[in-house]
């Protein structure tokens, strides 16, 4: 594998350009959490020209429905792995543009819109190992606060510090690469050609 | 204990067991592939997941935020007695491990969009029953995550298609999931019956050990066949390439119609949580999939 990087938030545009799809992050500050009726929301703010309740210029969006207890009026995160992201397409590349965001991180990659939206602003994709849930917990040191309670557990915006968050792979850079999309394809021509050697023989290993 | 009792009991500590342990063969499935795995990314991730399984039994944590929405398997003796008090004993246990694990609340109304806030709703906890004969009951819990059971597939199949068209379909399903049902992923196939049928088929497959091949000879072929072929298309863990996008391919099958072909693909995250007991006449239980120190 290639590159490491140790990364504070918020995150600055030269930092995340000189990310490279196959570079790995840790991330050390605030990351929010954000999924499906988030995003709605958020986008609903934005076209109503509002301000949201957290300014997240720099800061990395978490596609993740935590699992929390309250203890003592405190909130505990106990496993917060993330989510698809590709449920969020719809809403990313605005949340990007308009917002500020830097990096999106989730699991299973996200599309052309996001792709285009984080080359034209500058902001990456970091994939987490889907259901590492204790694992990312583990380097969720506190939750600093949360908004949108009212949107359910999983649904509301978590505002977490993190310490040495990761490992993330950059699997969408801002310079077009996107390692989702080129494992897809080339999975595809696999099963392509393998559907030609049929008839004769089984396809080979 | 009344029999009420004893199964919500049982129920809570199986969906503790299933969230919290993976059972021994899917553990030993991901530590293979960790070791076998060669490309520098899938093999970081297959570490994740090995240091995460680790670590939940450790801290006594669920695996994964997403503890699913939760399904039963009954096995019940038709002579076990209280059979009629199994199902509110069912619910009861789903509330009080919402709680005490505690799991996600995730049983949303589809048209309010409310959520319970205790993973019991209408038809939630889902509760599917086989009545088989003697005084026992057997009851498997199945949580399962959202992210695997989005990418599931049926294709109602043109019976010409024959074997070679369900192995295309198969195949294209997995390459339709990519890295959403966070692979390696273990793949149960539903053949015939109906289009319901097929699908509870791919389910049930599900439940089969990973080591454990159809006994089927035929079929169980099939599976060897599918299980090389889906990892022969590199998609690899959490989709990011490698070679180990399923740990097990698992095959079940039904009479069809003359006309008609259904085929379902069930796929199934490597957090593939199941914990299974057997509650005998006299009270006392055995844990089947899990190993279990007396309380
Ligand atoms: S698919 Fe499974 S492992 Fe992945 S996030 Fe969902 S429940 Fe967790």
């Amino acid at each position: 594998m290639s590159r490491t990087f140790r990364l504070r938030t918020p995150l600055s545009e030269r930092e995340v350009r000189r990310l490279k799809a196959g570079d790995v992050v840790y991330l050390s500050g605030r990351v929010v959490t954000a999924r499906d009726a988030a995003h709605k929301r958020m986008l609903n703010l934005i076209e109503a020209g509002r301000p949201l309740p957290i300014n997240l210029h720099g800061l990395p969006i978490y596609h993740c429905g935590p699992l929390v207890r309250k203890e003592n009026g405190r909130w505990t995160v106990l496993a917060a792995g993330p989510t698809t992201s590709m449920r969020m397409e719809p809403f990313e590349s605005t949340v990007i543009e308009r917002l500020g965001v830097r990096m999106v991180i989730g699991k299973g990659g996200m599309g052309a819109k996001t792709a285009n939206a984080m080359a034209k602003f500058g902001a990456v994709y970091g994939a987490f190992t889907g259901g590492a849930a204790v694992l990312a917990a583990r380097n969720i040191t506190r939750v600093i606060d949360v908004e949108w309670l009212n949107l359910g557990i999983p649904e509301a915006l978590w505002v977490l510090e993190v310490k040495d968050f990761g490992p993330l792979i950059v699997a969408l850079d801002s310079h077009g690469n996107n390692l989702f999309r080129e494992v897809n394809e080339k999975a595809w021509e696999r099963y392509r050609s393998a559907l030609q050697g049929r008839g004769v023989q089984k396809p080979k290993r | 204990m009344r029999v009420e009792e004893v199964v919500e009991e049982v129920a809570v500590k199986l969906l503790r067991l299933a969230v919290v342990r993976l059972p021994s063969d899917v553990k030993r499935a991901l530590e293979q592939a960790w070791r076998e795995e060669e490309n520098p990314i899938g093999k970081a991730h297959l570490k994740n997941i090995v240091e995460n399984i680790r670590l939940a039994e450790e801290l006594n944590r669920p695996i994964c935020q997403d503890t699913g929405t939760i399904t039963f398997y009954i096995r019940a003796g038709a002579d076990f007695k209280g059979l009629n008090r199994v199902e509110p004993s069912l619910r009861r246990a789903v509330e009080r491990a919402t709680y005490e694990i505690p799991l996600r609340p995730n049983a949303v109304n589809p048209f309010t969009q409310e959520n319970s806030g205790n993973n019991v709703g209408r038809l939630l906890p889902y509760v599917k029953w086989k009545i088989v004969s003697g005084e026992h009951l057997e009851i498997t819990a199945f949580p399962k995550g959202g992210g695997s059971e989005n990418t599931c597939t049926l294709a109602m199949l043109s019976p010409s298609a024959g074997v070679e068209g369900l192995k295309r379909f198969v195949l294209e399903s997995v390459l339709k999931a990519g890295g959403m049902p966070c692979p390696p992923t273990i793949i149960g196939v539903g053949v015939g019956g109906g289009a319901d049928i097929s699908m509870n088929l791919a389910k049930e497959a599900l439940l089969r050990p990973l080591d454990e091949p159809n006994p089927d000879p035929t079929i169980a072929s099939l599976e060897e066949q599918l299980y090389r072929e889906v990892n022969a298309l590199g998609i690899g863990p959490m989709g990011l390439g490698g070679k180990f996008t399923t740990l097990a391919v698992k095959v079940n099958y039904a009479h069809r119609h003359p006309a008609s072909y259904p085929v379902a693909v069930a796929f199934q995250c490597w957090a593939a949580r199941r914990a299974s007991a057997r509650i005998h006449p006299d009270g006392s239980v055995e844990y089947l999939t899990h190993r279990v120190e007396e309380a």
